[in-house]
């Protein structure tokens, strides 16, 4: 047969065509050539910026995440860890209620008013409880909080069909309202609280963070198995995917909305108090910082996988943490990280594209014989 | 008189991911001819059609239109080669009138209705269609949907016309008034192709079959000289016989009683009335009626899915010879009753499987609650998922590949055996061979029928009147929620049942007039 070009001059030049014959290693491949390539963009962008030499930037960028390794001090690691971790634990928060197909946006406030539960225990009980029972008391009550938030947009989903997405930004602004409140009547004039010495965590050896970093990675694996072994999780996963065949099945949906939105506000209410007695031990209406609502991207970066989502938080708050000392040192703005991590984010998601699509073009159509 | 080419196609090729929907097909459709085009669901009809319609683009090969090459992108284009086509599902407004539905998206500057609806009842009047152009489309019946779409199709010029799937949503006489009128068409020296998988159709109506199987064009034949088995031998590939075995009911035993049964849907409209059956052991119980009738409706309210108004739903548990009401229980409550209730919903992967689950996750729906652990145990429905796989002829890579990724009727058997491994007492089934080729219908028939012999009341909703009267014992039909008439299988005609389809319709018309 002739394979003579007749491209006309109507036809389009390619059109796409859905495939899912990609392995799992080529798709992993693909994603990890699009990591490469952004980050490669956003060294290019950076000289270019910069004017500075194409390797001083990832220099920069390593020693901004880092620090001096190599001298023997980890402060800057432990910070880089601890973040990540904080990021990780709000996004291992969402999953449940993600996988389920219920947009939980308010990490951000659930994980504040936690981290308010904790700071009043510290205040109020601080001097009258022994302190093994302080920080239990710290714990359940930011935990409790945390589920409270929640759960109410949950309640409404679940009665009324309420749209929870806005629901739960709406009371992100509660709970940032309340906080202020709060910093108001218990900071004096100064809208501010001091760091409270009682009711902290516990610190391992004379590190701050480690206890916080070691309680995320364990909640990294007991999510795990809770979503892909656990009885709950198959009902979160069946609710997500089609609640008619949850119902044909005799699974009560109302109640498996409210217990796993339940699930997901006590967490972020235990990753405020990892916040607010495990590290601030003080709290103000950016002690979450936005992590909440760039923990909703990394749950779905790592596509609702708690062990992929490790990598996915490591990556953004390795951006984060790089890209602002690049800005620092060249005198950038400090839109710059953001700039980065957009550029990286734009190709991880894009590269889902060419592993969904292929792309035919129409140079390699046959003559038909005649 | 000679032949003139409308449409030809050379060599096209489509595919989807690693799926081959059309291989090298070239066909040709003559004017003043009517085409059929034949083959099993899956055989890329349809897909071959909307190629040519301008749904998708061909990746391969060529369409001529009166000989010249045809670049078809879109639905527009298809239009400016005089080609339309009538797709399965409707596309009408309704809240329109049928006439505002036909002049719809004709951007010529000019936007008189007086005038088109004039053009329209000559169209009409020229074809024998019975069509009010004033009427909305809400008022009206699928047929006359049906209707609108066709003198949309002509209004625009089309002289090539494509019908998917005409007649799935008719009844026989509807068919009948149907085929009359594409005859006239054809008269007028139209060309039309009309897809489908109904043999007796393609003998009655058409000059010429094109069959194709599994995307590949395996021949044309004039349909004078050809007949029923050698069409299905070219549509299957190897001769298989085409009788259900039907065995005699053995002592029958009244186990799911439904009386006086009254549903209202969502938005409030009344979708069942009174009805009142029972289904029995031993017995295949067949439901017959248009799509639409509440049947769906009917299965969904005994299975604990439909709110019910009034009426009763009783169960007779064969063990303890207890009797169960299961009216306004949840499907978890029936259960726990120790109904053995198996229920092969109309809609597979939305209701009866989860897409993205592989077969063993899809197996462990009815299971995963047993025992007390907070744990799921993958291994009992892994073995069963196994065994399914391996008895029924499920064609997959394996148990842990997503349903969705499987054909049509390995998706049916994953869940028909699921519903049977319940090993129930009473086993609904709601059109368990919609969309499956011949041997994996048969291979869900053989299943209704062992189930039926083992004492199981099999509840059986189908739209094809052929296979009902083959299959069912007993066939009840439902119009408009109503049922106008139980019939005996063995003796019941095609003719019957399209009478009593409708009959409902029209009396419950006239009641509204009163």
């Amino acid at each position: 047969m002739s394979k003579t070009k007749t491209v006309h001059k109507r036809e389009p030049l390619f059109h796409l065509v859905k495939r899912d014959d990609m392995k799992w290693w080529q798709a992993w491949l693909v994603r990890i050539a699009a990591i490469v390539v952004a980050l490669l963009l956003v060294g290019f962008i950076s000289m270019l910026l910069t004017k500075e030499s194409f390797f001083t930037i990832y220099e920069t960028m390593y020693r901004g995440v880092f620090g001096k390794l190599e001298t023997g001090s980890t402060v800057m690691l432990w910070k880089y860890l601890q973040k990540t971790a904080i990021l990780l634990g709000l996004s291992l928060a969402v999953t449940p209620a993600f996988k389920m197909k219920f947009w939980n946006c308010g990490a951000e406030g659930q994980a504040l008013v936690g981290g308010l539960a904790s700071m009043i225990c510290m205040i109020e009980l601080g001097d009258v409880l022994p302190y093994p029972a302080l920080i239990l008391v710290i714990l359940l009550s930011s935990v409790v909080a945390g589920a409270i938030w929640g759960v109410i947009p949950a309640i409404f989903k679940a009665q009324y069909n309420t749209n929870e997405t806005l629901f739960t930004l709406m009371m992100n602004y509660v709970a940032t309202q309340i906080v202020k409140y709060y910093l108001y009547i218990e900071g004096g004039g100064s809208n501010k609280i001091n760091p409270v010495a009682e009711g902290n965590l516990p610190m391992i050896g004379d590190n701050k963070y480690a206890l916080n970093v070691i309680i995320i990675l364990v909640i990294t694996i007991l999510m795990y198995i809770y979503l892909n072994y656990s009885k709950h999780g198959y009902e979160i996963t069946v609710v997500g995917e089609s609640q008619n065949t949850a119902r044909y099945v005799g699974i009560n949906v109302k109640k498996v909305i409210i217990r796993t939105m339940i699930v997901s506000g006590a967490l972020c209410g235990l990753v405020g108090m990892l916040l607010v007695a495990g590290t601030d031990h003080s709290i103000d209406t950016n002690t979450v910082g936005g992590q909440g609502f760039t923990a909703i991207m990394v749950s779905w970066l790592g596509q609702f996988n708690p062990f992929i989502m490790v990598l996915m938080s490591a990556l953004v708050i390795f951006l984060n943490l790089g890209s602002a000392k690049v800005a620092d040192n060249c005198g950038l703005n400090s839109s710059f990280a953001d700039i980065a991590v957009g550029i990286v984010i734009l190709f991880v998601v894009g590269c889902e594209f060419f592993i969904r699509y292929s792309i035919k073009f129409h140079h390699t159509k046959k003559e038909a014989r005649v | 008189m000679e032949k003139k080419a409308a449409i030809e196609l050379k060599n096209i090729t489509k595919t989807f991911g690693k799926v081959v929907a059309n291989k090298n097909v070239s066909l040709t459709a003559y004017r003043g001819e009517i085409l059929s085009i034949l083959g099993e669901n899956g055989s890329g009809k349809t897909t071959l059609m909307n190629m040519i319609s301008g749904i998708y683009f061909p990746d391969e090969g060529q369409i001529f239109v009166d000989g010249k090459e045809a670049v078809v992108t879109s639905p527009k284009d298809a239009y400016n080669y005089k080609i339309g086509m009538i797709h399965q599902h409707f596309k009408l407004v309704d809240v329109f009138t049928a006439a505002e539905n036909i002049v719809l998206g004709i951007n010529d500057g000019k936007y008189n209705l007086k005038q088109s609806t004039k053009k329209i009842r000559e169209i009409c009047d020229k074809f024998g269609f019975d069509l009010d152009p004033e009427k909305k489309i809400y008022t009206m019946s699928v047929s006359e949907k049906q209707t609108v779409e066709i003198v949309k199709v002509l209004y625009r010029g089309a002289d090539i016309l494509i019908l998917d799937e005409p007649t799935a949503v008719l009844t026989p006489q509807e068919i009948k008034k149907l085929f009359d009128v594409l005859r006239r068409m054809r008269e007028d020296g139209k060309s039309i192709i009309i897809i489908t998988h109904k043999l007796n159709e393609v003998m009655e109506l058409s000059d010429r079959v094109a069959v194709l199987r599994k995307g590949e064009y395996v021949g044309s034949v004039t349909t004078a000289q050809t007949n029923e088995n050698e069409l299905t031998e070219m549509m299957v590939g190897k001769k298989i016989s085409l009788n259900i075995n039907r065995s005699e009911p053995k002592n029958p035993t009244d186990r799911l009683i439904v009386k006086g049964l009254e549903c209202v849907n969502r938005s409030g409209v009344k979708v069942l009335s009174d009805v009142s059956f029972t289904a029995r052991g031993g017995e295949i119980l067949g439901i017959a009626g248009i799509a639409g009738s509440g049947q769906r409706e009917l299965l969904e309210a005994i299975a604990g899915l439909q709110k019910v108004n009034s009426g009763e739903i009783t169960y007779l548990n064969p063990k303890t010879n207890s009797i169960e009401n299961l009216r306004d229980k949840t499907p978890k409550q029936i259960r726990d009753l120790g109904v053995r209730l198996s229920f092969v919903p109309e809609d597979r992967l939305g209701m009866g499987l989860v897409a993205n689950m592989d077969i063993t996750d899809n197996m462990m729906l009815r299971s995963y609650r047993k025992g007390k652990s907070m744990f799921l145990h993958r291994k009992a429905p892994k073995t069963l998922a196994e065994k399914i796989v391996d008895e029924l002829g499920v064609v997959t890579p394996s148990v842990s590949t997503p349903v969705r990724q499987l054909s049509g009727g390995n998706i049916q058997k994953v869940l028909v055996g699921r519903e049977i491994a319940a090993s129930p007492k009473v086993l609904m089934v709601a059109y368990p061979v919609r969309g499956l080729d011949i041997n994996s219908s048969y291979t869900i028939f053989n299943l209704l029928n062992e189930q039926k012999e083992k004492g199981v009341a099999v509840v059986f909703v189908g739209e094809d009147l052929d296979a009902l009267i083959e299959l069912c014992d007993r066939i009840m039909v439902i119009g408009s929620g109503r049922i106008t008439g139980i019939v005996d299988g063995r003796t019941a005609t095609k003719e019957e049942l399209g009478i009593l389809m409708t009959k409902s319709r029209y009396e419950s018309e006239g009641d509204k007039n009163e």
